[in-house]
């Protein structure tokens, strides 16, 4: 297994490994130029991501300054309510949405294949995709800033205050188009970084075996997938309203405002816990390495991870609790939120009892995690505190919340994460920072912290509320808001020595050799800075801590002992190996630098600005062009015959390229996508209920609006074309009938007249779109499942294509199979919606 | 929060003895295990449930309505962008007999039953001094009971964020001795079904501050 015999291998060492190297490094390089905007390389998007989101850190830290000058007197003229209501919304907005989740991610992207073993991530071009969608979304967000008509409604965009008769301005629009496009970034790492984990571990590696920091991002992946669709569910429907008038959440229309505020929480609580997790892992990582001793309860800790997953998913309510819901919900939300301290405590746990037994070296980085501990643990107790109803009642909406929700996001995520930085500083440099100066700089932050946040506690509990720009003298308030303001200066100061210590490192820092840390972790047998393909030879891994398990590995890695030791045949290649136990698969050939991520990304932009213009005819054209540019990048999707030529000798080597097989991480990439897409049918259902169900004042239109007959017909001829194309996928996969393109000709046909029977359902219906919530959220499931079967009519049209001009076959099924699901999925949503719309009103009418 | 106190006390410093002390070797594994368990589970689980049982007889003191509607005096208190309507008493519309603006007036010693909702985005209803706050929302009523023991001023503000003006929507619950109470609405009443046909009219040009 160890040492796999390649012709490489068999050359005696030395100038062999050279060339080898040499290769390597040439099929793996970025483009020179401005074609390193073309770089699709894990290590260089990460790179990428964790500095932009370093530049929006600075972004909203100096919004906060602003609002802390502007608080530090009562009565200040400094900023008007106009400004400040802009300033605190993009104040949450840019840390929340533009530094928080992209730092972390541009974390795991950047580590992740390094610490599993892998060259890269199994989607290059999805995460550079997702860079620019972050990058021109966020710049789109801000650039609302420097206009003077930022979204001014609160990062939380609550119904009515956000629609279009109470902010008729361009100001939400910023927020919905740009946060969207944004949360495209999430979404496509929460998927490629959920597939990478389990299908591209190093053989050997079982999921029991995996870095600690794998589970914690595996954890955080699929809470995106599952998390953010809400909310994306929720931007698209106020935004459609804003523009169109289709009532999804105006009361005039049979809605309530409250459903904004469910789908908004629903998204937004796990959030919190997506935000902290990564933190959390990298906590977990660092203290077994400066206790020097494996990290204690691995188990326990995967254990608490699974908790947290499903209960931060029961806890939205809790931000709910002042809006006038029934005691028993209270109560089960009260104790669910309570409820979250068992995991969280056992976490905590983990690291002490870790830390009991070891010999602790307490480096800068451990200074950061101190601090992470005090903060976090008086974040954790006040949030206990305001899981109390009662207490909750009185201190909602104050300071008190301001300084909570601090507590727990600068303590759980910023002060792991600078621990994380300056751990992992060396590994970008192979350079230590100084000592002095990042002493000095944690000492000015968790000072500065404390003196802002831990004071705001007092004014929260004298009753200063949320969100207002002045304030009256002679309320008690006075001396504690301008020693906030002077704490958030200091903090200030702080960050900017952080910000010193790491620019000048990259020249006065002291150099180390390999694994200064002495850290038992995959990416620390790498050479500092590592190559873009990470590792020279992929090695077997069947321990937690490899280097401590066998410290010659990264002399081996490097002489390449391992496997996949050259790339003689052009190819970027990694392993796949299977989900659980890691044993090998076959080999994936990754697509190299492409411009198509950039080209859709600009595209998409350029389809915001036209919508925030209202320029519908131009946005119209421009997202024809994004499709187009989607679709070619579908379309180029491994040109396996040119990239990887069909042999005739290849059914005897023993690994299988990913191509000749029906098992690829395409299919898993697929399945995790849908895995979404069917969380934002979910949030679609459960606004459709909700509204039923709870609503006070819902309108239902009476009558049928649409026609039944064509509707169900249309459903039959979606069931034949997917039953008919699941069918050819299965008799692909046993190698039985060549009828291949005829089948596919006959799906395409279904599929033509199921596309033509629900579009005319659409164009005659007589429903009151404009109207009612009822009739609008009936258009807005035909137009979702218009668009699933156009799509998956589209993608068939393109592989027909590809099996005539010979890039897919029953030999070379792969992409074949990848849609299969997709046909599956919109079959399924297609009845379901059905049942859900139409079906269960007549067997449960509105009371 | 003495309790919330020492927690955090504890654990910072089992921190750093944690770090700073010399591990003995001998059954390492059974004493973590001890803090595992004894730490992330016993103690949470205990806190919570001492917790709970504290917090829901609270809870249900403060939420539960002691009078029924009926048997309590009525206000509806509608909130505008930025100001608030009060009507007396407010069951329904059809019954006002009276109406005020960004002042509450009310009875001290008895219970008073509160209708609140909006005209127009979300406000929030909050006088520190009387009860714990709760949202108005348009389309919805919510109902809250209050009774302020002494007569006096009131302070109160909106408490959910609501717009350009928000920080300045503040509103005062007066509250008077029931003789007081009785003939401050007697007034009211004399007074305002006098220009009762203009009234709807006045309610439009009163400005949002």
């Amino acid at each position: 297994m160890n040492k796999v015999p390649t012709d490489n291998a068999q050359q005696p060492r030395g100038t062999g490994q050279a060339d080898a190297e040499l290769r390597l490094r040439q099929v793996w390089a970025n483009l020179p130029g401005w074609g390193a905007l073309a770089a699709v390389n894990h290590s260089t998007v990460g790179l990428r991501f964790m500095l932009t989101g370093a530049g929006f850190f600075l972004v909203g830290g100096l919004l906060a300054m602003l609002m802390r000058s502007q608080l530090a007197l009562p009565g200040n003229t400094l900023l008007n309510a106009a400004q400040y209501n802009q300033i605190f919304t993009m104040h949450g907005t840019v840390m929340m949405f533009l530094f928080a989740i992209p730092v972390l991610e541009g974390m795991a992207i950047y580590m992740i294949p390094k610490m599993i073993g892998a060259r890269d991530l199994l989607f290059p071009r999805l995460s550079a995709f997702g860079y620019y969608c972050y990058l021109f979304g966020g710049l789109i967000v801000l650039s609302s800033l420097f206009a003077g008509v930022a979204p001014d409604t609160g990062w939380f965009m609550y119904t009515p205050l956000s629609d279009a008769e109470y902010s008729p301005g361009p100001g939400p629009d910023f927020w919905l188009l740009g946060i969207t496009f944004v949360e495209i970034s999430a979404m496509s790492a929460g998927v490629e970084l959920t597939v990478s984990i389990l299908r591209s571990r190093a053989p050997g590696m079982t999921l029991k075996s995996m870095p600690i920091l794998a589970w914690y991002i595996l954890a955080v992946a699929l809470m995106i997938i599952f998390g953010f669709p809400p909310l994306i569910l929720a931007s698209v429907m106020l935004e459609i309203e804003r523009a169109s008038g289709m009532p999804f959440f105006s009361v005039a229309g049979g809605s309530d405002p409250l459903l904004w505020q469910h789908l908004f929480w629903l998204f937004g609580h796990p959030e919190v816990y997506i935000i902290f997790l990564p933190a959390a892992g990298v906590v977990s990582t660092l203290i077994p390495v400066f206790a020097q001793r494996p990290l204690v309860g691995y188990g326990w800790l995967i254990f608490s991870l699974v908790l947290i997953g499903f209960i931060s998913f029961a806890l939205w309510v809790h931000h709910m609790f002042t809006v006038g819901i029934p005691p028993l919900a209270q109560a089960f939300f009260s104790i669910s939120s309570m409820l979250i301290a068992i995991p969280t405590g056992i976490q905590l746990f983990v690291w002490l009892a870790t830390l009991w037994n070891g010999r602790v070296v307490f480096a800068l980085p451990m200074l950061w995690i101190f601090g992470f501990l005090v903060i976090f643990v008086c974040g954790g107790l006040t949030g206990v505190m305001l899981a109390l109803v009662p207490f909750n009642w009185q201190v909602h909406d104050t300071h008190f919340v301001v300084a909570h929700m601090h507590y727990v996001l600068v303590g759980g995520m910023f002060f792991p994460m600078i621990a994380g930085l300056y751990y992992w500083l060396p590994h970008f440099s192979g350079r230590m920072p100084s000592e002095t100066l990042g002493r000095w700089a944690f000492w000015l932050v968790f000072i500065g912290f404390n003196m802002t946040f831990l004071l705001m506690h007092l004014t929260g509990l004298l009753g200063m509320p949320r969100r207002v720009f002045t304030y009256e003298t002679g309320m008690g308030w006075d001396w504690l808001n301008l020693l906030s303001s002077v704490g958030g200066f200091v903090l200030a100061a702080g960050v900017a020595m952080i910000i010193v210590d790491v620019t000048v490192h990259f020249r006065y820092g002291r150099r180390v050799s390999r694994n200064p840390w002495n850290a038992g972790t995959l990416e620390w047998a790498l050479p500092m800075p590592p190559a873009t393909y990470n590792f020279v030879s992929i090695p077997a891994i069947s321990n937690r801590y490899p280097l401590w398990h066998d410290g010659a590995l990264p002399v081996s890695i490097e002489a390449g002992d391992h496997m996949l030791p050259d790339a003689s045949h052009g190819r970027r290649e990694t392993l796949c190996t299977a989900a659980m136990s890691g044993a090998v698969r076959s080999v994936i050939h990754l697509p190299g630098n492409s411009w198509l991520p950039l080209w859709a990304a600009l595209a998409l932009a350029a389809l915001c600005i036209a919508l925030l213009a209202s320029m519908y005819w131009l946005s119209l054209a421009v997202a024809v062009i994004a499709a187009v540019w989607l679709l070619r990048w579908s379309w180029v999707n491994g040109l396996h015959k040119d990239a990887a030529p069909y042999a005739d000798d290849e059914a005897s080597a023993q690994l299988p390229l990913h191509s000749r097989t029906a098992d690829g991480p395409g299919v898993w990439g697929m399945v995790i996508t849908l895995m979404a897409n069917a969380t934002f049918f979910l949030s679609l259902l459960f606004g459709w209920f909700y509204l039923r169900v709870v609503s006070p004042q819902h309108i239902v239109s009476e009558g049928a609006r649409v026609d039944m007959p064509l509707l169900l017909f249309g459903g039959v001829l979606l069931t034949l074309a997917s039953g008919l194309y699941r069918n050819t996928m299965a008799r692909v996969r046993e190698e039985k009938g060549t009828a291949l393109l005829r089948r596919l000709l006959l799906v395409l046909l279904f599929g033509l007249l199921h596309n033509v029977a629900l579009g005319w359902v659409m164009v005659t219906s007589t429903l009151q779109m404009f109207v009612l919530t009822h009739d609008a959220l009936i258009m807005f499931l035909l137009m979702y499942l218009s668009f699933h079967s156009l799509l998956c009519w589209l993608l068939t049209v393109l592989q027909v294509l590809r099996v005539r001009l010979g890039y897919v076959s029953a030999k070379l099924p792969y992409e074949l199979v990848v849609l299969n699901p997709m046909w599956t999925y919109s079959t399924v949503v297609y009845w379901a919606g059905l049942a859900a719309f139409f079906a269960m009103p007549l067997v449960w009418p509105a009371s | 929060m003495a309790f919330f106190t020492l927690v955090l006390i504890l654990v910072s410093a089992l921190w750093i003895y944690a770090m700073r002390r010399q591990p003995e070797r001998d059954n390492a594994g059974r004493q973590e295990k001890a803090w595992i368990i004894g730490g992330g589970i016993i103690l949470p689980s205990v806190s919570i449930l001492v917790l709970l049982l504290v917090s829901i007889p609270v809870g249900n003191l403060m939420s539960t309505l002691p009078t029924a509607a009926d048997d309590a005096l009525q206000i509806r208190v509608t909130a505008h962008q930025w100001w608030w309507q009060i009507d007396y008493p407010g069951g329904d519309a059809e019954n006002t007999l009276a109406t005020s603006q960004n002042i509450v007036h009310m009875p001290a010693d008895v219970p008073v039953h509160l209708y609140l909702t909006s005209a127009d985005v979300i406000h929030s209803f909050w006088v520190p001094r009387l009860a714990g706050k709760l949202d108005m929302i348009p389309g919805r009523i919510n109902e809250l009971q209050i009774q302020a023991d002494e007569p006096g001023i009131y302070r109160g503000v909106c408490a959910e964020f609501c717009g350009l003006a928000h920080a300045s929507m503040r509103f005062e619950v007066h509250v008077h001795s029931r003789e007081d109470f009785a003939r401050w609405l007697a007034d009211a009443q004399r007074q305002q079904s006098g220009n009762a046909q203009s009234r709807a009219e006045d309610m439009e040009d009163i400005p949002g501050e």
